[in-house]
């Protein structure tokens, strides 16, 4: 377990136990919690909270064939093997997503040495990967809504903290940073949006146009 | 469904594991009666139709008999281990969403649940209910309402005013024990 620092709120937690999260920041969450121990149990517990919530909501009765149903549904449906990738750096939730690990990642150019590769959207929001070269700086950039920003290697620094492997940065609209990757190895991260970047000079906005972010 | 028939939820545990090791139909007709109709009454108070709702509770079950095995007592009791599957099949059948999952632990040689452990989870998890059930209306309707899906995630506030802190403790220790004879 790496030595994490910067972990998941109460809010997104609980918005994922109940499945409420746009599927962008569930995958984040999902990869998070797979690297955080602490964040496992504390989303069991919201969990918990959901079980409850549900044994209480009351009952509905089921049809009267509905337990035959269910046996005959248990016998005719075959066991679909899940698909494993090999153990890299990538939790295998995020391991689904790409189809594979670090060295399996689409990465596409999107100015300054940073690549990305988008991996869904859905419901307004955004996940990608972004590959950042050590020493190099995102665009200084604000958000309109919720950014989720998860480290897999390297490390990153803004005007907040400084950001390792497993560490989770959740900004909103407050923050305006520019998260710059540490000298030495690339910092690579999963990051969701659910509301496109802006970036506060001019060139960046022109080139948003064409690079998705 | 006969409530005062129902046993304590803590036995539940006992079912699931006739399921998992003789595949106990009897046992799961038990489970089914108790957990079937619960399951159906959250998803048509999330907004499911009667059909929709009942097709995918007979879902949520079938899916208890195939995974029983992996279900840790250490770490949920059996209703929140059923939650998160209803949840989880309520999202890709009726929201038709793609819900991308934590990585599961891999077990150890060792790591049957200690019995101690499971018990203070479970019943640690009955105070919660208790719990809940005990807060003012309105937190607890707020609460429901997060559950049901009726909030979005920017309308569950930070501050939930949930009576936590004591379940995490526990998991974090089944967590723990479950590392260590990993290694």
């Amino acid at each position: 377990m790496a030595d994490i620092k910067h972990h998941l709120t109460d809010q997104l937690l609980m918005g994922y136990a109940a499945g409420t999260l746009p599927e962008a920041f569930s995958l984040v969450v999902a990869t998070h919690v797979s690297l955080c121990d602490e964040c496992r149990s504390r989303l069991g517990e919201f969990e918990a909270v959901g079980g409850e919530v549900m044994m209480s909501a009351g009952s509905v009765s089921m049809s009267n064939d509905a337990f035959a149903a269910t046996m005959a549904l248990i016998a005719n449906t075959p066991e679909a093997p899940q698909k494993r990738y090999a153990k890299g750096i990538f939790p295998a939730p995020l391991q689904d997503y790409v189809g594979g690990d670090k060295d399996d990642v689409r990465w596409r150019p999107v100015g300054g040495g940073v690549r990305q590769m988008i991996l869904a959207s859905d419901g307004g929001a955004t996940v990608r990967l972004l590959h950042i070269p050590g020493g190099v700086a995102v665009p200084d950039h604000g958000h309109r809504g919720l950014e989720l920003t998860l480290v897999l290697q390297g490390a990153f620094k803004d005007e907040a903290d400084r950001f390792g492997v497993g560490d989770i940065e959740v900004a909103n609209e407050e923050l305006n940073h520019t998260p710059i990757a540490e000298e030495g190895e690339a910092c690579i991260c999963l990051a969701a949006t659910d509301a496109p970047l802006k970036f506060n000079s001019f060139l960046p906005r022109i080139a948003q146009r064409f690079v998705k972010i | 469904m006969t409530e005062q028939m129902t046993p304590a939820r803590a036995e539940w545990l006992d079912e699931i594991y006739a399921v998992r090791d003789t595949q106990d139909q009897a046992a799961f007709a038990r489970l089914f009666a108790h957990f079937a109709p619960r399951v159906k009454g959250f998803l048509m108070r999330s907004g499911a139709s009667a059909d929709i709702a009942e097709e995918c509770a007979q879902e949520v079950m079938a899916t208890i008999w195939r995974k029983a095995a992996l279900f840790d007592p250490a770490r949920a009791s059996v209703a929140t281990w059923i939650f998160t599957i209803a949840r989880n099949r309520q999202i890709d059948m009726i929201r038709r969403a793609r819900r991308p999952e934590p990585e599961d632990l891999p077990w150890g040689p060792d790591a049957e649940p200690d019995q101690e452990e499971v018990l203070v989870l479970q019943e640690e998890t009955n105070k919660l209910g208790e719990a809940i059930a005990a807060l003012p209306e309105k937190q607890r309707e707020l609460i429901q309402k997060a559950y049901f899906g009726d909030l979005s995630h920017s309308e569950i506030a930070e501050q939930t005013g949930l009576p936590l802190g004591t379940i995490k403790s526990r998991i974090r220790l089944a967590l723990d024990r479950l590392r260590h004879t990993m290694r």
